[in-house]
């Protein structure tokens, strides 16, 4: 099974497109978490249920959309490119591999799509639910919750080096920059 | 019945597969054959390549079904070399 969709993802290349997908809305996620939970740790004395509910519901919608936007514009883009290949070719493709890479690839980057930021989401609020189900934490929720948005967002970047070829470290600590300079212009505005 | 030993075909592909890829899907066959494949003149995206394969009975239905799978088209058969098995009533 897992061979198929590599062949299939091969055939239609789309690896990078799945690869890229899955930074880019995994980044949306884990900043859109690291952004809800600055706000409430500026806020301050918010319940941690509170916080659980905000933040799961923004992971559903930013997977929703990462679902419904990828399979839309994969789908569409696949069609278009099986069409002018059909006319290159002056063949009919519609009982072929291309065929079939046209109707299954763009479901895969669409759960990959969808899938990435809620994933991530889950990981970063995760101090929350344990804290929720009496756990003890070194830290309050919030700032752990934090912690683990600024962690996740440094093993993106590392991803995004290992990708590229680039010096892991140098993109992990980049991407953690980008996460820094969004915390404190969060603290800034709000303060 | 006769058996295809050699058959060289002419053949339009997509660029993907590539060739290696291409090659490898006809040679595994349940009666496993030996490809050549030669890139003739690549295009944006498609290739016109030339296919000589060799085995000791070719089987050219399950062949030209895999080329076509793989999106390509047959343009002709350039070359054939068959040998008969010489159990056919002989012809008074």
């Amino acid at each position: 099974m897992f061979q198929r969709i590599r062949f299939l993802l091969k055939l239609s290349q789309a690896q990078d497109i799945a690869r890229r997908y899955f930074f880019t809305n995994g980044y949306d996620g884990a900043l859109t978490m690291l952004g809800l939970n600055m706000g409430f740790y500026t806020t301050g004395n918010i319940p941690t249920t509170v916080a659980i509910n905000a933040c799961l519901g923004a992971a559903i919608a930013l997977s929703i959309s990462g679902l419904t936007s990828a399979y839309i514009s994969e789908s569409e883009e696949m069609k278009k490119e099986l069409a002018e290949l059909e006319k290159a070719l002056v063949a009919d493709l519609s009982d072929t591999e291309h065929k079939k890479a046209t109707q299954w690839v763009p479901v895969w980057i669409a759960l990959v799509n969808g899938f990435a930021p809620f994933l991530v989401s889950l990981f970063i609020i995760m101090p929350l639910f344990l804290e929720q189900l009496g756990m003890s934490l070194p830290f309050s929720p919030l700032e752990s919750s934090i912690a683990c948005a600024l962690f996740t967002i440094f093993l993106l970047g590392i991803f995004l080096g290992k990708v590229s070829g680039s010096f892991w470290l140098w993109t992990g600590l980049r991407a953690l920059l980008i996460a820094v300079l969004t915390c404190v212009a969060i603290l800034i505005l709000e303060s | 019945m006769p058996k295809v030993k050699r058959i060289t075909l002419d053949i339009l592909k997509p660029r993907s597969p590539s060739s290696l890829e291409f090659a490898k899907a006809i040679a595994d066959q349940e009666s496993p054959c030996r490809v050549q494949l030669t890139v003739d003149e690549v295009d944006e995206k498609t290739e016109s390549i030339t296919l000589v394969i060799e085995g000791e009975d070719i089987p050219f239905d399950a062949i030209t079904e895999t080329i076509q799978n793989l999106g390509g088209s047959l343009h002709s058969i350039d070359e054939v070399e068959v040998e008969g098995s010489g159990t056919s009533p002989r012809q008074e």
